[in-house]
Protein backbone atom coordinates (compact mmCIF):
# COMPACT_ATOMS: atom_id res chain seq x y z
CA UNK A 1 0.00 0.00 0.00
CA UNK A 2 2.84 2.18 1.03
CA UNK A 3 4.81 1.68 -2.12
CA UNK A 4 4.93 3.71 -5.04
CA UNK A 5 3.46 1.99 -8.12
CA UNK A 6 4.89 0.81 -11.07
CA UNK A 7 3.50 2.94 -13.60
CA UNK A 8 5.59 5.99 -12.76
CA UNK A 9 8.57 4.08 -14.17
CA UNK A 10 7.10 1.80 -17.03
CA UNK A 11 4.37 4.23 -18.55
CA UNK A 12 6.14 7.68 -19.81
CA UNK A 13 4.05 10.26 -18.94
CA UNK A 14 3.62 11.67 -22.84
CA UNK A 15 1.09 8.46 -22.81
CA UNK A 16 -1.03 9.41 -20.69
CA UNK A 17 -1.65 13.31 -22.83
CA UNK A 18 -1.51 11.47 -26.23
CA UNK A 19 -4.31 9.63 -24.86
CA UNK A 20 -6.15 12.44 -23.56
CA UNK A 21 -5.64 14.51 -26.46
CA UNK A 22 -6.98 11.82 -28.87
CA UNK A 23 -10.19 11.43 -26.45
CA UNK A 24 -10.66 15.70 -26.49
CA UNK A 25 -10.39 15.68 -30.43
CA UNK A 26 -12.99 12.51 -30.62
CA UNK A 27 -15.02 15.10 -28.21
CA UNK A 28 -14.77 18.40 -30.94
CA UNK A 29 -15.48 15.66 -33.59
CA UNK A 30 -18.63 14.64 -31.65
CA UNK A 31 -19.94 18.64 -31.32
CA UNK A 32 -18.96 19.37 -34.80
CA UNK A 33 -20.93 16.32 -36.30
CA UNK A 34 -23.76 15.51 -34.58
CA UNK A 35 -27.19 17.30 -34.32
CA UNK A 36 -28.86 15.55 -31.64
CA UNK A 37 -28.38 18.30 -28.98
CA UNK A 38 -28.22 15.75 -26.21
CA UNK A 39 -25.34 13.81 -27.94
CA UNK A 40 -23.21 17.10 -28.33
CA UNK A 41 -23.61 17.52 -24.46
CA UNK A 42 -22.01 14.18 -24.21
CA UNK A 43 -19.28 15.10 -26.43
CA UNK A 44 -18.72 17.96 -24.27
CA UNK A 45 -18.85 15.74 -21.54
CA UNK A 46 -16.11 13.63 -22.95
CA UNK A 47 -14.04 16.39 -23.50
CA UNK A 48 -14.26 17.78 -19.69
CA UNK A 49 -13.13 13.81 -18.55
CA UNK A 50 -10.16 14.20 -20.71
CA UNK A 51 -9.36 17.03 -19.07
CA UNK A 52 -9.58 15.54 -15.93
CA UNK A 53 -7.56 12.47 -17.43
CA UNK A 54 -4.75 15.07 -17.54
CA UNK A 55 -5.12 16.83 -14.33
CA UNK A 56 -4.84 13.20 -12.73
CA UNK A 57 -1.77 12.12 -14.48
CA UNK A 58 -0.15 15.54 -13.61
CA UNK A 59 -1.03 15.24 -10.09
CA UNK A 60 0.27 11.99 -9.79
CA UNK A 61 3.08 12.08 -12.06
CA UNK A 62 4.38 15.48 -9.99
CA UNK A 63 2.81 14.37 -6.58
CA UNK A 64 1.28 16.76 -6.11
CA UNK A 65 -2.38 17.04 -4.52
CA UNK A 66 -3.95 20.05 -6.13
CA UNK A 67 -4.83 18.86 -9.33
CA UNK A 68 -6.89 16.04 -7.80
CA UNK A 69 -8.67 18.54 -5.74
CA UNK A 70 -8.82 20.46 -8.81
CA UNK A 71 -10.65 17.81 -11.00
CA UNK A 72 -13.22 17.78 -7.83
CA UNK A 73 -14.39 21.17 -9.05
CA UNK A 74 -14.65 20.46 -12.47
CA UNK A 75 -17.00 17.39 -11.92
CA UNK A 76 -19.14 19.54 -9.83
CA UNK A 77 -19.67 22.23 -11.75
CA UNK A 78 -20.04 19.76 -15.04
CA UNK A 79 -23.37 18.11 -12.81
CA UNK A 80 -24.41 21.98 -12.07
CA UNK A 81 -23.90 22.27 -15.96
CA UNK A 82 -25.88 18.87 -16.73
CA UNK A 83 -28.45 19.51 -15.05
CA UNK A 84 -29.35 23.11 -16.23
CA UNK A 85 -28.30 21.87 -19.74
CA UNK A 86 -30.75 19.03 -19.61
CA UNK A 87 -33.24 21.32 -18.49
CA UNK A 88 -32.84 23.74 -21.18
CA UNK A 89 -33.30 20.60 -24.06
CA UNK A 90 -36.16 19.82 -22.11
CA UNK A 91 -37.32 23.21 -22.42
CA UNK A 92 -37.07 22.83 -26.18
CA UNK A 93 -38.22 19.76 -27.01
CA UNK A 94 -41.74 20.97 -25.38
CA UNK A 95 -41.93 23.90 -28.02
CA UNK A 96 -40.47 22.15 -31.11
CA UNK A 97 -40.83 18.64 -30.04
CA UNK A 98 -37.40 17.48 -31.41
CA UNK A 99 -33.60 18.00 -29.90
CA UNK A 100 -32.03 19.06 -33.12
CA UNK A 101 -29.59 21.87 -33.16
CA UNK A 102 -30.28 22.43 -37.24
CA UNK A 103 -34.03 23.06 -36.33
CA UNK A 104 -33.05 25.88 -34.04
CA UNK A 105 -33.32 28.77 -36.43
CA UNK A 106 -35.34 31.00 -34.95
CA UNK A 107 -32.34 33.75 -34.72
CA UNK A 108 -31.20 33.11 -38.52
CA UNK A 109 -27.92 32.72 -36.88
CA UNK B 1 1.78 -6.06 -16.56
CA UNK B 2 0.77 -2.57 -15.64
CA UNK B 3 2.02 -1.20 -18.70
CA UNK B 4 -0.90 -4.15 -20.41
CA UNK B 5 -3.15 -2.77 -18.37
CA UNK B 6 -2.81 0.76 -19.60
CA UNK B 7 -2.83 -0.14 -23.31
CA UNK B 8 -6.12 -2.42 -22.87
CA UNK B 9 -7.98 0.68 -20.90
CA UNK B 10 -6.54 3.01 -23.80
CA UNK B 11 -7.93 1.08 -26.43
CA UNK B 12 -11.04 0.50 -24.53
CA UNK B 13 -11.51 4.33 -24.05
CA UNK B 14 -10.86 5.71 -27.58
CA UNK B 15 -13.12 2.93 -28.71
CA UNK B 16 -15.65 3.66 -26.48
CA UNK B 17 -15.65 7.43 -26.97
CA UNK B 18 -15.70 6.88 -30.84
CA UNK B 19 -18.62 4.87 -30.34
CA UNK B 20 -20.18 7.39 -28.57
CA UNK B 21 -20.32 9.80 -30.98
CA UNK B 22 -21.10 7.08 -34.32
CA UNK B 23 -23.62 5.15 -32.67
CA UNK B 24 -27.37 5.99 -34.43
CA UNK B 25 -29.30 5.19 -30.86
CA UNK B 26 -28.51 7.84 -28.12
CA UNK B 27 -29.16 5.15 -25.64
CA UNK B 28 -26.35 2.98 -27.04
CA UNK B 29 -24.36 6.46 -26.86
CA UNK B 30 -25.04 6.77 -23.12
CA UNK B 31 -24.18 3.56 -22.50
CA UNK B 32 -20.86 3.88 -24.33
CA UNK B 33 -20.03 6.97 -22.80
CA UNK B 34 -20.60 4.66 -19.05
CA UNK B 35 -17.63 2.51 -20.60
CA UNK B 36 -15.22 5.36 -21.53
CA UNK B 37 -15.87 6.44 -17.86
CA UNK B 38 -15.09 3.23 -16.19
CA UNK B 39 -11.97 2.99 -18.15
CA UNK B 40 -11.19 6.56 -17.41
CA UNK B 41 -11.53 5.34 -13.85
CA UNK B 42 -9.34 2.42 -14.22
CA UNK B 43 -6.80 4.88 -15.42
CA UNK B 44 -7.01 6.99 -12.25
CA UNK B 45 -6.55 3.64 -10.33
CA UNK B 46 -3.48 2.88 -11.83
CA UNK B 47 -2.04 6.41 -11.56
CA UNK B 48 -2.93 6.20 -7.63
CA UNK B 49 -5.78 8.12 -7.36
CA UNK B 50 -8.13 6.04 -5.99
CA UNK B 51 -10.28 8.36 -4.54
CA UNK B 52 -10.93 10.63 -7.88
CA UNK B 53 -11.54 7.00 -9.60
CA UNK B 54 -14.42 6.26 -7.08
CA UNK B 55 -15.81 9.52 -7.20
CA UNK B 56 -15.36 10.07 -10.94
CA UNK B 57 -18.08 6.47 -10.90
CA UNK B 58 -20.42 7.23 -8.46
CA UNK B 59 -20.45 11.00 -9.78
CA UNK B 60 -20.45 10.66 -13.68
CA UNK B 61 -21.57 6.91 -14.46
CA UNK B 62 -23.79 6.82 -11.36
CA UNK B 63 -25.34 10.51 -11.26
CA UNK B 64 -24.91 12.45 -14.33
CA UNK B 65 -25.14 9.79 -16.87
CA UNK B 66 -28.83 8.39 -15.49
CA UNK B 67 -29.35 11.91 -15.65
CA UNK B 68 -28.97 11.77 -19.17
CA UNK B 69 -30.44 8.48 -19.59
CA UNK B 70 -33.94 9.57 -17.58
CA UNK B 71 -33.67 12.29 -20.49
CA UNK B 72 -33.56 10.67 -23.29
CA UNK B 73 -36.53 8.22 -22.03
CA UNK B 74 -38.31 10.93 -21.23
CA UNK B 75 -38.16 12.70 -24.70
CA UNK B 76 -38.78 9.71 -26.57
CA UNK B 77 -36.41 10.61 -29.06
CA UNK B 78 -36.06 9.25 -32.64
CA UNK B 79 -32.67 8.10 -34.01
CA UNK B 80 -30.91 11.01 -36.07
CA UNK B 81 -28.90 10.36 -39.38
CA UNK B 82 -25.18 10.86 -38.96
CA UNK B 83 -24.17 11.99 -42.18
CA UNK B 84 -27.25 12.40 -45.22
CA UNK B 85 -27.55 16.22 -46.52
CA UNK B 86 -24.32 17.56 -44.52
CA UNK B 87 -22.02 14.84 -45.52
CA UNK B 88 -19.05 18.02 -47.54
CA UNK B 89 -20.12 19.53 -43.88
CA UNK B 90 -19.19 16.46 -41.88
CA UNK B 91 -15.96 15.64 -44.33
CA UNK B 92 -14.62 18.62 -43.68
CA UNK B 93 -14.83 18.88 -39.91
CA UNK B 94 -13.54 15.61 -39.73
CA UNK B 95 -10.20 16.68 -41.71
CA UNK B 96 -9.55 19.91 -39.41
CA UNK B 97 -9.66 17.34 -36.30
CA UNK B 98 -7.44 15.20 -37.82
CA UNK B 99 -5.04 18.25 -38.31
CA UNK B 100 -5.60 19.66 -35.46
CA UNK B 101 -4.97 15.77 -33.31
CA UNK B 102 -1.92 15.27 -35.88
CA UNK B 103 -0.53 18.96 -34.56
CA UNK B 104 -1.23 18.19 -30.66
CA UNK B 105 -0.01 14.83 -31.32
CA UNK B 106 2.96 15.41 -32.81
CA UNK B 107 4.04 18.28 -30.38
CA UNK B 108 2.97 16.63 -27.10
CA UNK B 109 4.13 13.11 -27.71
CA UNK B 110 7.97 13.56 -27.37
CA UNK B 111 7.24 16.88 -25.37
CA UNK B 112 10.02 17.26 -22.58
CA UNK B 113 7.85 16.83 -18.94
CA UNK B 114 9.71 16.68 -15.95
CA UNK B 115 7.93 14.48 -12.97
CA UNK B 116 8.66 14.29 -9.66
CA UNK B 117 11.64 11.63 -8.83
CA UNK B 118 11.38 8.81 -6.49
CA UNK B 119 12.94 10.05 -3.58
CA UNK B 120 10.37 13.11 -3.06
CA UNK B 121 6.95 11.08 -4.41
CA UNK B 122 4.19 10.90 -1.86
CA UNK B 123 2.18 6.91 -2.12
CA UNK B 124 -0.80 8.76 -0.31
CA UNK B 125 -1.61 11.58 -2.62
CA UNK B 126 -4.59 10.15 -4.13
CA UNK B 127 -6.08 8.94 -0.63
CA UNK B 128 -8.97 10.80 1.12
CA UNK B 129 -6.95 12.34 3.93
CA UNK B 130 -4.76 13.93 2.18
CA UNK B 131 -7.17 15.73 -0.44
CA UNK B 132 -9.20 16.17 2.19
CA UNK B 133 -6.68 18.40 3.65
CA UNK B 134 -5.88 20.04 0.63
CA UNK B 135 -9.56 20.99 -0.19
CA UNK B 136 -10.12 22.77 2.95
CA UNK B 137 -6.93 24.02 3.30
CA UNK B 138 -5.82 25.58 0.04
CA UNK B 139 -9.37 25.82 -2.11
CA UNK B 140 -11.61 26.47 1.01
CA UNK B 141 -12.69 29.76 -0.78
CA UNK B 142 -13.44 27.62 -4.14
CA UNK B 143 -15.26 25.32 -2.17
CA UNK B 144 -17.53 27.07 -0.78
CA UNK B 145 -17.86 29.50 -3.85
CA UNK B 146 -19.17 26.05 -5.92
CA UNK B 147 -21.74 25.40 -3.17
CA UNK B 148 -23.08 29.25 -4.15
CA UNK B 149 -22.56 27.83 -8.32
CA UNK B 150 -24.61 24.95 -7.35
CA UNK B 151 -27.83 26.84 -5.52
CA UNK B 152 -27.96 29.14 -8.65
CA UNK B 153 -28.23 25.90 -10.92
CA UNK B 154 -30.68 23.73 -8.69
CA UNK B 155 -32.95 27.45 -9.11
CA UNK B 156 -31.94 28.09 -12.62
CA UNK B 157 -32.56 24.14 -13.78
CA UNK B 158 -36.24 24.53 -11.39
CA UNK B 159 -37.53 27.49 -13.00
CA UNK B 160 -36.72 26.58 -16.63
CA UNK B 161 -38.52 23.06 -15.98
CA UNK B 162 -41.55 24.87 -14.71
CA UNK B 163 -44.85 24.97 -17.01
CA UNK B 164 -45.65 27.65 -18.63
CA UNK B 165 -49.29 29.30 -18.05
CA UNK B 166 -51.16 27.86 -20.95
CA UNK B 167 -49.06 25.43 -22.23
CA UNK B 168 -50.30 21.67 -22.68
CA UNK B 169 -48.26 19.38 -20.73
CA UNK B 170 -46.65 16.55 -22.90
Amino acid sequence: MNQIPEIFRVVPVNNFIVLATVLFCIGILGVLTRKNAIIIFMSVELMLNSVNLLFVTFSSYKSDPAGQVFVFFIMAIAAAEVAVGLAIIVMIYRRIQTTDVSLLNNMKG
Amino acid sequence: MVQNLFYFFSFLAVLSAIMVIISKNPIHSVLYLILTFFTLSGHYILLNAQFISIVNLIVYAGAIMVLFLFTIMFLNLKDDEFVGSRIWYNLSSVFIVLVLAGLLVSKFAFAPVTVADEASRDSQIGMVENLGQTLFSRFLVPFELVSVLFLSAMVGAVMLGRREKGEKNF
